[in-house]
């Protein structure tokens, strides 16, 4: 068995531009999918997720690059000889056909007996739940069960790898919700490689073993849903993924892990977690989740932070929002500098002082290790 | 309270328009009115006029009497004008086959090239219809006569000695009447295989089918819509044509369009033309019909 379950070497994928010149989609991107592996493309529209994934399907060739799929390099072979299937974003199902037919379109490709067509739609059918629609039109059916027809379509021909173009985009949040844990658990049933492509960073979250953050054709980041997310390696993942706080300034002192970083028009300084190289005074930014931001009423107390501190300002508190499981504040922290912070509401109480509201005078206690650091690019 | 402010002062020609108004039924018919009133006057009336005619009797001079008579029907009965009705089908059968044949790859084609360019070539397919009719057939007769220029190129060429007798035969009729109605066949079909998206010929090659597959199994039937509009809208004007076969068959083509032109207009037998009209009105109908009842209307495409 090849090492990889798909590998993608330096695949860059160029498209005339109809206002002349050249459009690059994709630009050098190297990816490594292991058997088995629940894998997301994440990026915005445009970021070139679709272009890698249809490379992979062989609806478009590379302009340059390689695609390996179970070791075997693909070149310019057509779409009908890859042993991978697609889910599309639209379902592209059959509409001329029943469910059945749509499903047993991929197996009678293969020319596989009447007998055992029969058995294996049946059996993809009752695996997506589908059992007894068989005889139906897919406009017919809801747009969850078009989405399982697909599914099923794709999966029946046991391909090595699933390609999935945003297929729950259609659907509505709550479906969405139900399908990417039913999807999930398909994966880890039928032990088939995924990948995923989407431009939700919640549902890459949800599902993924690893994630690929794109944006501009470049793949900006590869790692676990945990790494993409506590470590992110540049800006635009910080950013694209979960919230976050951010911080102009300049770095002043470097140690092994952590590096210290004036900020720009306060003068304040600030201890943080130091990502990737940096060199002392470079421009950097720093970023905060708003879930890992701690307000204390008086630090010198030592309630809930320690006697003296480091990242340890005071600030106000100008707009508080009660969501139930979190209240939402924004606090000023200097000169039109606003950072978010969600508090968790652990304590069920209605008494009012358990919250904070506009106005409160609060300190803001920015752990060093929740504070990263980030080049500027 | 509006209706009761309303109406008093306007009077009563007020109230009709607010009950049309309130109506929803009466509203459809009051828009539509226009377009009933036309199909009534120009064609339930002439039709009704034709059903009439054709009971009637022939006067000796050519005159209409009006006098009960079912003669008109028993006499179409006879071997010589079911040939004229057989032949007529098999006729348009052939064109309607014919367009099927050469405007299935031209609409295909169009469909396929980018957008931009669909626009022209569906305008170069309409063309033709900007010139006269009878203009354009005379063009095919001087290209396809013993002296004409396919016959000249083609001895030019040295492919044949002798020219090729194509004019005034059943091939002409038939070149003339594809060539007429080859558009009613091409924008139906055109219109059926541009919706075909692209994604689902993807689907299908993703699923393991090859181009031609894809095209069997996809691509055809999607368009089977569009072939049965184009084959209405080519089938019904070929079964009454007579101008091409008046002036490409010459006198040996005698189609149910030449009979009934020439009831009326040279045997002065309008009873007669009358219901030779009725007869092709009701096998036309027939037609339509059980292919309809076949395979649908492909109606989505006609609107």
């Amino acid at each position: 068995m090849a090492q990889f379950a798909v590998e993608l070497h330096e695949v860059v994928k160029r498209f005339p531009n109809p206002g002349g010149g050249e459009i690059t989609a994709v630009n050098q991107v190297t990816l490594h999918i292991q058997h088995g592996e629940f894998f997301s493309l994440l990026g915005p529209s445009g970021c070139g997720k679709t272009t890698t994934l249809r490379m992979i399907a062989g609806f478009e060739w590379p302009t340059m690059g390689e695609i390996h799929i179970s070791g075997q390099a693909m070149g310019r072979r057509p779409p009908f000889l890859r042993p991978v299937n697609t889910v599309f974003q639209n379902y592209a199902l059959f509409q001329h056909m029943t469910v059945f037919q749509n499903v047993a379109f991929g197996l009678e490709m293969d020319n596989i007996d009447k007998n055992e067509i029969k058995r294996r739609v049946e059996a993809a059918l009752e695996m997506v739940q589908l059992s007894g629609m068989g005889s139906r039109k897919p406009k017919q059916l809801s747009g969850g069960q078009q989405q399982r027809v697909a599914l099923a379509r794709a999966l029946v021909k046991r391909p090595a790898v699933l390609l999935l173009d945003e297929p729950l985009g259609a659907l509505d949040l709550k479906l969405r919700k139900e399908m990417q844990l039913e999807l999930k658990a398909l994966q880890n049933q039928v032990g088939i490689t995924f990948i995923y492509v989407t431009h939700d960073q919640e549902e890459a979250l949800i599902m993924s073993d690893r994630i690929a953050v794109m944006n501009k054709g470049e793949a900006l980041q590869i790692g676990s849903p945990v790494e993409i997310y506590e470590r992110p390696n540049c800006r635009f993942v910080a950013d694209f993924i979960g919230e976050t706080n951010f911080l102009a300034g300049t770095v002043t002192e470097l140690n092994a892990e952590t590096a210290r970083v004036e900020l720009k028009s306060l003068g304040y300084e600030l201890a943080g977690l130091k990502l990737g190289d940096l060199r002392k005074g470079q421009n950097v930014t720093i970023s905060v989740r708003p879930e890992k931001i701690r307000l204390v009423e008086d630090p010198s107390k030592g309630i809930g932070v320690p006697k003296n501190a480091e990242n340890c300002f005071p600030a106000r508190v100008i707009d508080s929002a009660y969501i139930g499981s979190d209240t939402r504040l924004v606090v000023d922290f200097g000169p039109g500098i606003k950072l978010r912070v969600w508090e968790q509401n652990r304590i069920s109480t209605l008494d009012p002082r358990a919250f904070y509201k506009q106005g409160d005078q609060v300190w803001v206690f920015l752990m060093p290790e929740n504070t990263l650091v980030i080049a500027d690019t | 309270m509006a209706e009761t402010t309303t109406s008093q002062p306007f009077g009563r020609s007020f109230t009709v328009v607010a009950k049309i108004r309130e109506n929803a039924r009466m509203q459809g018919l009051v828009l539509i009115s226009p377009t009933i009133i036309y199909l009534a006057l120009f064609l339930l009336l002439p039709l009704l006029l034709v059903v009439v005619l054709s009971v009637m009797t022939r006067g000796p001079y050519g005159n209409v009497v009006y006098r009960l008579n079912l003669q008109n029907y028993t006499r179409l009965i006879d071997p010589l004008y079911l040939r004229i009705l057989g032949y007529s089908l098999t006729v348009a059968a052939f064109t309607t086959l014919v367009t099927i044949l050469i405007g299935y790859p031209l609409a295909y084609y169009i469909a396929r090239v980018p957008e931009v360019q669909r626009a022209p070539l569906l305008f170069l397919i309409l063309v033709p219809f900007w010139t006269n009719f009878i203009i354009r057939i005379y063009a095919w007769i001087m290209l396809l006569r013993s002296e004409g220029l396919l016959n000249s190129l083609l001895i030019n060429l040295g492919v044949i000695q002798i020219p090729m007798e194509i004019l005034y035969t059943p091939t002409a009729v038939l070149i003339g009447m594809v060539y007429e109605f080859l558009p009613f066949m091409v924008l139906p079909l055109y219109t059926s295989l541009e919706k075909i998206e692209n994604a689902q010929l993807e689907a299908a090659a993703d699923l393991g089918a090859r181009p031609w597959q894809a095209f069997l199994r996809i691509t055809l039937p999607l368009s089977v819509p569009g072939m049965i509009a184009g084959s209405i809208l080519v089938f019904i004007p070929a079964m009454g044509m007579f101008v091409v076969p008046d002036l490409m068959g010459g006198a040996k083509t005698v189609l149910v369009g030449n009979l009934i032109r020439n009831q009326f207009l040279t045997a002065r037998d309008w009873p007669f033309g009358a219901a030779a009209s009725m007869l092709l009105l009701l096998l036309t109908l027939v037609f339509t019909l059980f292919y309809t009842r076949k395979a649908g209307f492909g109606e989505e495409l006609l609107l």
